[in-house]
């Protein structure tokens, strides 16, 4: 063009761009070049690079949920070029003899034949099955760990949201999944699932008319559940589970208290290269198990079962386990919750258990950081974790709720438990039916004296010290066990804690011009925090310690749950 | 501080010193009212830092874990080509079981672990272990951004002059709120007819048409008609209506599959046979009733549970109670299958049964009521 220069030898112009950029020695770097010249990303890709993230078993368990997610993501896509979608009868004729000459549909006989006639089908199926199953054990576990630790706390609130979402769309994707092959138990479950859509008030009848298109089962249930599993919810799920990611990097990931941890910082190994070799070395560890237990040990035997027919079915139907809580609802619910009203049938026992329930324990799971909040009043940012015994109300609440699902869970077997222990499957259903009301209560009393007794024990640890086992003798005959102070190290994590002390309501609140409403209000709100807070321990505080340690030269320590028990007399008078 | 449980005892004290029986003490005597965070702990060396010989022998193991899963890649390879696919083994604790599949997973997951256990291995010996510390910013935008952000939009709703033309905002908000109407119409339209739905709820294959012949009642699957005399007391016969064989017959003339249709007619018209002595039934209204719409003790009942619609598979010769397997409802035969326990409501429907003049057993007419789990409008 116009702008000619003065001409310039090629390696007067390799030598000019090599000086125009650092980072370049090595080929590594010259590609880094390459690409930053194009994207810019240089800056947030070194920002990534030493991100720190803190170190605890128990983070663990979101990455093997992530992970399983991804080997299903991976394993689903095999499955979708042998699977066919279609409800379409035609009659068998692979390798699998049982079944020759057998009429099914082409959805159970494409699955047979990933089963028996595509070289490793088999294993991609059992990898992909097993790996939903450990997606949902690992999201359940994940998901009370943030619960017990009160990770879900301010500025976290969204991400539990997220989480609690994830987690209710990832026992839909398992049931559409299993659905699918259209075997004898699949089949009976879409059976049952039309029956759970048909007892939805006013609309249940035409909802289930839609969507099977028309008469249970029609042949459009099959493909239409096929669009779900693996286009809506695959992307529902992704696209929640990257907000999920990416507000974990926004936020930083929480630490449990520790020394040199604050609610300030993040203390622990930059993603390059620790945390990449421990996190990407530990999705082919999750990938790798997956594959051995899919070696052997076989889920879901299609074969065994035979192709659907609303005909025949098989004792001891159960869903896969994350459906289990549903499942034993409904088992557990009386016949009685069924009515006739206003000439329309209500048909509550398989309603609450079916239909309700899911949506109810998501939604009661998702608010209940508003809820705590609302309580505590607190509205500072959380970066530090509770240990779940410095939040014996929660952690009580947490597992109260649990032990409800976990009962539920065990209630869609009680037929299974009836056969095993030759009992009356009417005495463990009605059993059952107890339990689920008394067990939760048991398990928060239980909880959160467990918690308060941990407590205790740490402040006994602070005041004491550790025991060491060395018994000593004194001139006087007297034997005592000596204990040995804790450093400032290990004695932080124990007294790094709030225990904050409930409300009370302020004398005169009324003639300040507050409202007989508001008053009320801040009544519950104390009636709450009592409830959270009335009994508490608190953290020992340095005046204790010295006065622990002035105490123990003289005589017994008070300071535990059973004081006069506790000894420290290294100089006994 | 009466409210604080801890540290409370009833022992005694030496006068002048602090004791821990008057409650939480914080901060007095000069000390500091909480702990101090004391920092990280110094920082411990591993073996592999200090001794290149620990060093060497980490990098080997390494080495060692990624020889392996690269072993394993080839033997699932192998065993991919090598292996017959029906070839079948006999495992300790796990039984017979698929050669190839075995061989695949267990190749595929050495090759997986071994990866896996070599990079964190490496991790945790050789890259450092000396902790980092990065510092937390507040997640809130500063002040100013946000009133930048608060101002960019007014700006922008000032722009758009969205106060001062009202009629813009309804139409383009009715417009913005209707858009998806089209779609959701198309979708919901399309799915399915609902308009047949409770007519469809309410029929199935039993049902006889007006002067029409009673539709003998057939064996499931064979579909080979059952004589009363057949029908030995404590037997029992998955039957299905005559009109399914006719359904498949009719489908073949007509050009479609044979099996259009067959599986819906069969998950409503599924019935069990069961001949019971006559004096077994209850005597009471129920009893009667079950009694008489059979015949000579024999009985059918539609075989789909009332409460979400497994078939009640499970039937107790002694006890005449039927089970279903799904969630256990329990049905007393006796007493025209009267829910005795379980989450079901509503007893299972009763065909009524004769038997025609060469003997076999026939259906005059279908279920007095639709058939399978509640819905909203079954008494309509």
């Amino acid at each position: 063009m116009s702008t000619t220069a003065s001409a310039r030898t090629a390696a007067d112009l390799r030598a000019a761009d090599a000086k125009g950029r650092t980072g370049s020695e090595s080929k590594a770097g010259a590609a880094g070049v390459w690409v930053d010249e194009r994207t810019g990303l240089a800056k947030g890709a070194a920002y990534m690079m030493k991100k720190v993230f803190p170190d605890h078993w128990s983070f663990m368990l979101g990455e093997v949920a992530m992970y399983s997610m991804i080997i299903c993501l991976l394993t689903g896509v095999f499955l979708s070029f042998w699977f066919v979608p279609s409800a379409g009868q035609i009659p068998y004729n692979g390798s699998y003899l049982p079944l020759q000459g057998v009429i099914m549909s082409e959805a159970y006989n494409s699955t047979l034949a990933i089963s028996f006639d595509i070289r490793g089908g088999l294993l991609i199926r059992q990898i992909h099955h097993w790996a939903a199953l450990m997606f949902c054990v690992a999201i359940t576990v994940h998901m009370l760990r943030v619960f017990l630790t009160g990770a879900f706390r301010k500025p976290r609130e969204l991400n539990w949201v997220i989480g609690s979402i994830l987690s209710m769309l990832a026992i839909v994707e398992g049931f559409a999944g299993y659905s699918l092959p259209d075997d004898l138990l699949s089949g009976t479950g879409i059976r049952a699932a039309e029956g759970f859509i048909r007892s939805i008030p006013l609309v249940g009848s035409y909802i289930s008319y839609l969507l099977f298109g028309g008469t249970f089962p029609g042949e459009a249930i099959i493909p239409r559940l096929y669009s779900v599993h693996v286009l809506l919810l695959p992307a529902v799920l992704i696209g929640l589970f990257t907000a999920h990611i990416v507000l974990v990097m926004v936020h930083k990931h929480t630490q449990f208290p520790g020394p040199g941890r604050t609610n300030e910082n993040v203390v622990g190994f930059p993603l390059m290269p620790v945390y990449t070799a421990k996190a990407g070395g530990f999705f082919f560890m999750v990938f790798g198990v997956l594959a051995i237990i899919s070696a052997l040990v076989t889920i879901n035997p299609i074969w065994a079962y035979g192709p659907y027919d609303p005909s025949p079915v098989t004792a001891g139907s159960q869903p896969d386990w994350y459906m289990g809580f549903a499942d034993g609802a409904l088992r557990l619910l009386p016949g009685f919750l069924e009515f006739e009203l206003f000439g329309f049938t209500w048909s509550m026992n398989v309603f609450l258990g079916a239909v309700a329930l899911i949506p109810l324990m998501y939604t009661a799971a998702g608010v209940y950081p508003w809820i705590e909040a609302w309580v505590t009043g607190d509205k500072r940012e959380h970066h530090l974790l509770d240990r779940p015994r410095n939040a014996p109300t929660r952690t009580a609440i947490g597992m109260a709720a649990f032990s409800f699902y976990v009962v539920l869970m065990f209630a869609a077997g009680n037929d299974i438990m009836a056969i095993r222990l030759q009992l009356s499957i009417n005495d463990v259903t009605i059993l059952f039916r107890m339990l689920v009301f008394v067990v939760p209560v048991i398990v928060f009393w239980v909880t959160r004296r467990i918690c308060w007794s941990l407590q205790r024990h740490d402040r006994e640890k602070v005041l004491h010290g550790r025991e060491t086992g060395t018994i000593i003798r004194t001139a006087e005959g007297k034997f005592f066990e000596r204990h040995e102070d804790i450093d400032a190290f290990e004695r932080w994590p124990l007294v790094a804690f709030e225990s904050p002390a409930p409300l009370a309501l302020t004398d005169g609140a009324d003639a300040n011009g507050v409202s007989a409403k508001d008053a009320k209000k801040a009544r519950r709100r104390v009636a709450w925090s009592n409830f959270y807070f009335k009994t508490r321990v608190e953290p020992v505080t340095p005046t204790e310690l010295a006065a622990a340690h002035h105490h123990g030269e003289h005589e017994a320590i008070s300071g535990g749950s059973a004081p006069a028990a506790i000894k420290h007399d290294k100089h006994p008078h | 501080m009466s409210d604080q449980v801890t540290p409370t005892s009833g022992s005694a004290s030496g006068a002048g010193t602090v004791s821990l029986d008057e409650g939480h003490h914080v901060g007095t005597g000069g000390l500091p009212a909480t702990f101090e965070n004391p920092g990280l702990p110094p920082h411990v060396h591993r073996a592999a830092d200090d001794d290149p010989k620990a060093a060497k022998r980490a990098e080997r193991q390494v080495a060692v874990l990624f020889t392996l899963s690269i072993l394993g890649t080839l033997g699932f390879i192998v065993s991919y080509f090598a292996i017959d696919r029906m070839t079948s083994v006999f495992l300790p604790f796990i039984g017979l079981t698929n050669l190839l599949n075995v061989m695949l997973g267990v190749c595929l997951g050495i090759a997986l672990l071994g990866i896996g256990f070599g990079a964190v291995h490496w991790a945790k010996t050789l890259m450092s272990d000396e902790e980092v510390v990065e510092e937390r910013h507040a997640i809130a935008s500063s002040d100013a951004a946000r009133a930048d952000f608060v101002g960019a939009l007014a700006a922008g709703a000032e722009s758009a002059q969205l106060a001062r033309r009202p009629l813009i905002k309804a139409t383009a908000g009715a417009a913005l709120g209707l858009f998806a109407l089209p779609l959701g119409v198309q979708l919901a339209g399309s799915m399915g007819n609902p308009t047949k739905a409770l007519e469809e709820l309410k029929q199935t294959i039993w049902d006889v048409p007006k002067d029409g012949k009673p539709i003998r009642l057939v064996r499931d699957p064979e579909l080979t008609p059952i004589k009363a005399s057949d029908v030995t007391i404590g037997s029992v016969f998955h039957v299905m209506p005559e009109t399914l064989k006719e359904l498949r017959e009719h489908n073949v003339k007509e050009g479609h599959s044979e099996w259009h249709g067959v599986l819906e007619a069969k998950a409503k018209a599924a019935v069990l046979l069961m001949r019971l002595n006559p004096s077994e039934f209850k005597d009471d209204v129920l009893g009667r009733k079950a009694r008489d719409w059979g015949f000579q003790g024999i009985v059918a009942y539609s075989k789909i549970c009332t409460h979400v619609g497994c078939p009640v598979g499970l039937y107790e010769q002694q006890t005449h109670h039927l089970l279903c397997p799904c969630h256990q409802s329990t049905f007393d035969v006796t007493r025209d299958c009267e829910v005795i326990f379980g989450p079901a409501k509503r007893p299972l429907p009763q065909l009524k049964i004769t038997v025609d003049d060469e003997g076999y057993l026939v259906a005059p007419q279908g279920f007095a009521e639709p058939v399978g789990p509640s819905y909203w409008e079954r008494l309509k």
